[in-house]
């Protein structure tokens, strides 16, 4: 027996598809990247136009009224390293980037989310979408992002987008379905609109869980912002990928250790932020 | 009595079918299928057949049924949070069925407010914006609605209470904010789905107490859903037995109670309590002789022997009841020479009005030896109740 099975051509498909995009939808791509960056460049410059005493001041004071003591004595320990080891700037870039990153992946995401807690069609739709851009290898999206928006931060930003949305949306749509349905029915019982129902009942009522989302989104966005280092993203990735680079460990360590102070931080604030809603 | 009353309500037909299919559940249901038939042949579940009653106004209506019985599925359709498969269901003159989804809105504004069974109170909002709400979705002015809030909350008794979280409160002040925030809304039908099962059960007898004081005050025309065949019969002014989804029997707690419609709702009425809900009309005997404050102690001890009573009433020419007169105390008075009976009537005697029940009737007993007087509101002599009667129709009900 002799006979060949053809390949099929699904990576060929798929250049010919994103060339096609590229090409058709340059002017697109070219708007969206030139506000991505004037947005990264204003974040960026004024984080950096603060001196780096008053930030830390500033990031310890938010710990402290958000959190309490350990978390702000926390903070001056671990941004002081930073600063001492010289790694203030990128960490900064790094932040903007993640900033950003979470607040395009949280506008596109509650909408999104929004729509597949009311709509049961809209639902199985999305999930395996979902399922396939969270277990796809966060690399592949690196990849796309330059003939789209050329090597540097922009690319960096799309490729995190791409990777940090899926919990928020995840999140919304769960906070949602799982608000009680007696309380559900009570606000149609009174003659609510969907909008009424969403906005005073629903949305609320889904906030913890919505805030848990959003957490996610932001320590995704954190890991993939180093990765993104990869397509010409700066920051803290890109230290660490000097490094690799030029075979120091030691200034890897320092510049991972760093990423590792962010998202400890970033994660305690945001949660203690959720928690302070719940309190309520 | 209740037939004289307008109905607020007319449902007509009502039936629900849940499942893909609901014609053919119906079209087999018109052959005489019966539900769990039908469920077997078409996997339908038939949860309403054919329900057709008349809610009127400002009576307490209760639907009682066990687990399974439709009556949630009927309160909600009345509303509908539930879609109703057929049948008509009118309320002024508007076919709620057959509502656009914004007239059906706006009927939902007007007509219904609903109380639930475990409260579902908005855990984000306080007392007073959970009293709010219905007013806020409608676009009332916040000054109004503070102060229909205010009003509804302290109808409930529930003043001071207005800043605080659901969660701060029991579970009987919860489901106060509960009605407060059905009674805010002002609506003209008030609907409560089991919203006493998850009290314990102090709190629930107290809450009842409440409903039926409320209720006299609002005269607010109120549907109340429960599987509890005592607290249907110690609040409703009547009560829909269903089963099965179908209408076993229509009528008042005394009803229900003395002539079950068939074996289903006897079973059913055997553990009640009776004594609570057989009231005084129905084992009072009229009164075998009474004295009349004219006469002199000679006539009415002669009015006691020939009918062996220790004790006689006295009522005046409107058979106004005026007191008691005992044997002892007219033999004496007819030997010492008085003519009159005046100074001899004693007014502390037992009296009730033809509405109380049993229970309460058998308590008194302990006091006194005289039957029990039962007068109407004019004070009038209606007949009285002696201890064996009361006896007589709590075993007889047992029966039945």
């Amino acid at each position: 027996m002799n006979f060949e099975i053809p390949r099929i051509p699904l990576g060929s498909w798929i250049e010919s598809g994103l060339n096609f995009l590229t090409t058709e939808f340059s002017g697109v791509t070219r708007a969206i990247s030139r506000t991505t960056q004037a947005g990264i460049n204003l974040l960026n410059d004024g984080l950096m136009w603060l001196p780096e005493w008053a930030l830390l001041g500033l990031i310890v004071l938010l710990c402290w009224r958000l959190s309490g003591h350990r978390l702000a004595i926390g903070a001056a320990l671990g941004l002081a390293l930073i600063w001492n080891l010289g790694l203030w700037n990128p960490m900064i870039q790094t932040l903007t980037l993640v900033v950003i990153a979470t607040l395009v992946a949280v506008v596109i995401a509650l909408p999104l989310g929004i729509l597949a807690a009311v709509s049961d069609r809209f639902y199985r739709v999305i999930m395996p979408v979902l399922d396939f851009m969270q277990t796809m290898p966060a690399f592949v999206y690196l990849i796309p992002a330059i003939p789209f928006f050329g090597i540097g931060s922009v690319s960096g930003i799309f490729a995190t987008v791409i990777f940090a949305m899926p919990p928020a949306i995840r999140f919304t749509t769960l906070g949602i379905r799982q608000v009680p349905t007696e309380l559900v029915e009570a606000a149609d019982a009174f003659g609510s609109t969907r909008t009424q129902k969403l906005v005073k009942v629903q949305l609320p009522l889904s906030l913890p869980t919505l805030m848990g989302g959003i957490n996610q989104t932001i320590m995704l966005s954190l890991s993939m912002v180093v990765i993104a280092a990869m397509i010409g993203a700066n920051g803290l990735g890109s230290e660490v990928w000097r490094a690799i680079q030029r075979l120091r460990p030691g200034d890897g360590f320092e510049a991972g250790l760093a990423v590792v102070i962010m998202a400890m931080l970033l994660d305690r604030l945001t949660q203690s932020f959720r928690g302070r809603k719940r309190a309520k | 009595m209740t037939n004289a009353q307008q109905a607020k309500i007319q449902v007509r037909n009502l039936s629900k079918v849940f499942g893909s299919d609901t014609k053919k559940a119906l079209q087999l249901r018109d052959q005489g299928l019966n539900r769990s038939q039908i469920l077997e042949q078409t996997g339908q579940t038939l949860g309403l057949s054919n329900i057709d009653f008349d809610v009127h106004e400002g009576e307490l209506l209760v639907i009682m049924g066990l687990s399974g019985s439709g009556k949630s599925t009927l309160i909600r359709c009345l509303n509908r949070l539930i879609e109703p498969t057929e049948g008509d269901i009118i309320i002024d003159g508007e076919n709620i069925p057959q509502l656009s989804e914004k007239a059906l809105l706006q009927c939902r504004r007007k007509h219904f407010s609903m109380v639930f069974q475990n409260f579902a109170l908005f855990p984000h909002r306080t007392v007073r914006m959970n009293a709010e709400y219905g007013l806020e979705i409608r676009g009332i002015p916040k000054e109004e609605r503070a102060k229909k809030a205010a009003d509804a909350l302290k109808q409930v008794g529930l003043e001071g209470w207005e800043d605080s979280y659901p969660n701060q409160l029991s579970g009987g002040m919860q489901q106060r904010v509960g009605l407060a925030r059905a009674l805010a809304n002002d609506s003209s039908v008030l609907l409560m789905d089991e919203a006493f099962s998850a009290l314990d059960p102090l709190i629930r007898r107290d809450m009842q107490q409440e409903l039926i004081e409320l209720q006299h005050r609002m005269q607010k025309t109120t549907i109340f859903i429960t599987h509890d065949l005592d607290e249907a019969l110690n609040i409703g002014d009547r009560i829909i037995l269903l089963r099965d989804g179908e209408v076993v029997q229509i009528g008042t707690p005394e009803e229900i109670l003395t002539s079950p419609a068939d074996d289903y709702v006897a079973r059913f009425t055997q553990g009640v309590d009776r004594s609570r809900v057989v009231t005084a009309r129905r084992a009072m005997r009229p009164v075998r002789a009474t004295a009349r404050i004219e006469d002199g102690p000679r006539t009415v001890l002669r009015k006691m022997v020939e009918s062996s009573l220790d004790s006689i009433y006295v009522i005046d020419r409107e058979r106004k009841l005026l007191g008691v007169v005992d044997a002892e105390r007219a033999d004496e008075a007819a030997k010492a020479g008085s003519d009159s009976i005046r100074e001899l009537i004693d007014d502390d005697y037992p009296c009730v009005g033809p509405d109380e029940s049993l229970s309460r009737l058998y308590s008194m007993f302990t006091k006194r030896h005289c039957p029990i007087a039962v007068v109407d509101e004019e004070q009038r002599l209606l007949g009285v109740v002696v201890k064996g009667a009361v006896l007589e129709q709590l075993a007889t009900a047992g029966e039945a």
